[in-house]
């Protein structure tokens, strides 16, 4: 028998402890297919985020550095100035990168640090229970806006593509999505591309992965993956935001 | 033959790192350690290093910990509202056991304080600062000589017990010039950096993984036992302490960093009239010099820890003489620096000398 589905060799074999329906795993999947087709195992570095993903060191078969909140393209830059033959990937939420960690991603992006970033938007906090995240769409109810974003009081969620897009120094912005397969094969060609970028030292490269919280949102799974076409989609647009092979587009 | 150069401190500091093979800087610009990054900036490029001016404090220490966990020999510096941001970092650190030196040039707090020298961060230093049960090695130079060589045993401190050391100078030390000689120090033995996170071809496939995340409360422990075994090591080999005129010393006057060099004119002045007074000053500050205690404790009557602070090592001498001799205090707070004459004064008010 041929075997046609395989885990891949930089995926540890072993279960998740994600909850049924968030799209974390898909997400590393993705990250480990596209190491092992570049053949880049053996020198790639890992920075974990806190948040869901903190176990993230456990998940990928390579070296692997857990950062504090927030600190990850800090850590990464560390890590890259040592080993710049190495490829050094940041796997953060929206809390970690787009609130606490707001000014080391801007300023990893400003430097044009040969890193790669991705980025996951489920717009809300999961591993502390579901409170406002900065990515937190208006209206969304969360444990710390049970009335709903409001704007007026809360102001408005963080565009994180589109900001880092206005910066000379990523060679690659996309937002992708991984609500169907269509959107999960384009977000793994983004993620490809990525890390072809930063492997070229083209720049600094950040894919965004819209995803979802099913637990936190207090929605199934598959109401989640539709929350993310019908609400966060239109607010938080797909597609390329920087591509300096292509060209800026919007 | 001895080569002897003038000095600046925060570059003699930088030039003693490179020396010692330091070849990553990060750091974000604060009076009084300016000099510092600044002659890392010129001088890293030309023996192939890297210097990096970081959007914050907090991002410096963050490429320190990821410049630590690659393996590398790495440096920040700052002043005191600075090392203040990089408590989070430096926690994770110690938990992670990452090697690598924090230079802090202290000055006058709390807050924003002064730009004057300053001995105020010597609980911060010393007691913690970052949150969790750890330690960091604390160096305090008195002199630019002993600066520079302080810096390489901090790098070879850190390398050997994998936790980060920090150099605590002030304001003074920073500023000032001196001649220092830049020596070979004596080598120690250090462990292979084997657990650096450079890829897995580097490790024959085996995974590193740089870390402080315990969730298990029993492995957790365990990690802290481990961590506390190391600490103990530590406290039983690095103690470093300078003893001047404690053979026959009825007070001796305790005191660290730019503050003994004005104890020792002090005491010179109470030498000549006749006064038996010493100096015993700690220059590892963590671990404390218990060793150098005993030492004086048969001949001591009494203690006097100056300080340019409100009085903060001034416990850990309480702690150490534990009652068993009367342990006085002066300090000057806010920048102020204390002169022989105010010392002499309290040394004679002790001695009941009118
Ligand atoms: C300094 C600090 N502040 C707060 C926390 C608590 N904390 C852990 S995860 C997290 C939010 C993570 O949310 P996000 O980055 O969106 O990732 P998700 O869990 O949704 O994947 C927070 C606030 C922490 N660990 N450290």
């Amino acid at each position: 028998m041929v075997k046609v589905f395989d885990c891949p060799k930089s995926l540890t074999d072993m279960p998740t402890h994600y909850c049924p329906g968030c799209t974390h795993g898909i997400i590393h999947r993705l990250i480990a297919e596209v190491i092992d087709e570049l053949g880049i195992a053996d020198k790639t570095v890992g920075v974990a985020p806190v948040g869901c993903a903190v176990l993230a060191y456990n998940y990928f078969v390579c070296d692997m550095q857990e950062a504090a909140h927030g600190r990850a393209p800090a850590v990464a830059t560390g890590i890259k100035r040592v080993v710049p033959d190495g490829v050094v990937f940041t796997y953060q939420g929206d809390g970690d990168l787009a609130s606490i960690g707001c000014a080391e991603i801007v300023h990893a992006a400003a430097r044009g640090e040969l890193i790669t970033t991705v980025f996951v938007n489920n717009g809300i906090y999961g591993m502390t229970g579901g409170q406002m995240a900065p990515t937190t769409l208006p209206g969304d109810k969360t444990s710390t806006s049970p009335y709903g974003r409001d704007t007026k009081k809360q102001g408005f969620p963080i565009r994180v593509s589109e900001m880092l897009a206005t910066l000379d120094g990523p060679a690659y912005i996309a937002r992708v999505s991984v609500h169907n397969v269509a959107n999960i094969v384009k977000a793994k060609r983004a993620i490809k591309k990525a890390f072809e970028y930063q492997i070229a030292g083209k720049g600094f490269t950040l894919v965004e992965v819209l995803s979802t919280c099913p637990t936190n949102w207090g929605l199934t799974p598959k109401e989640s993956l539709e929350k993310v076409q019908r609400d966060m989609m239109p607010y938080f647009p797909l597609g390329d935001y920087k591509d300096i092979e292509a060209g800026e587009k919007k | 033959m001895k080569q002897r150069v003038l000095m600046k401190g925060n570059e003699a500091i930088a030039e003693a790192a490179i020396r010692a093979g330091c070849r990553f800087f990060f750091g974000y610009p604060i009076t009084p350690q300016n000099e510092l990054p600044e002659y890392m900036s010129r001088r890293l490029p030309e023996v192939g290093g890297t210097f990096v001016q970081a959007e914050s404090e907090v991002s410096a220490i963050n490429m320190v910990y990821g410049a630590a966990g690659a393996g590398a020999r790495v440096m920040t510096s700052s002043s005191s509202p600075g090392i203040s941001l990089k408590q989070e970092g430096i926690s994770y650190m110690a938990g992670a056991q990452l090697p690598a030196v924090i230079v802090n040039i202290v000055r006058g707090g709390p807050g924003l304080g002064s730009i004057q020298p300053g001995q105020g961060d010597y609980f911060q230093s010393v007691k913690g600062g970052g949150h969790g049960d750890y330690r960091l090695v604390v160096l305090a130079p008195a002199n630019l000589q002993e600066a520079v060589d302080l810096v390489t045993e901090a790098f070879d401190i850190a390398d050997l017990y994998r936790n980060p050391v920090l150099i605590l100078g002030d304001g003074l030390l920073g500023q000032m010039m001196e001649p220092v000689e830049f020596r070979q120090s004596t080598p120690r033995e250090l462990p292979a950096k084997d657990w650096a996170t450079t890829g897995l071809r580097n490790h024959n496939g085996h995974k590193n993984v740089i870390n402080s995340l315990v969730l298990h409360a029993i492995d957790l422990e365990a990690h802290n036992i481990h961590l506390q075994e190391k600490y103990a090591l530590i406290k039983v080999a690095e103690q470093k302490a300078e003893l001047l005129h404690c053979d026959d010393a009825e007070l001796v006057v305790v005191a660290y960093g730019s503050t003994a060099r004005i104890v020792k004119t002090a005491i010179a002045q109470l030498r000549d009239q006749g006064h038996r007074v010493g100096l015993l000053r700690p220059i590892s500050l963590w671990p404390f010099p218990e060793d150098a205690f005993a030492k004086v404790m048969p001949v001591a009557k009494n203690f006097l820890c100056v300080e340019m602070s409100a009085g903060q090592m001034v416990e850990d001498v309480k702690l150490v003489v534990n009652g068993a001799r009367p342990v006085h205090f002066y300090g000057r707070m806010g920048g102020i620096v204390p002169t022989p004459n105010e010392i002499a004064t309290q040394v004679l008010q002790i001695m009941g000398v009118k």
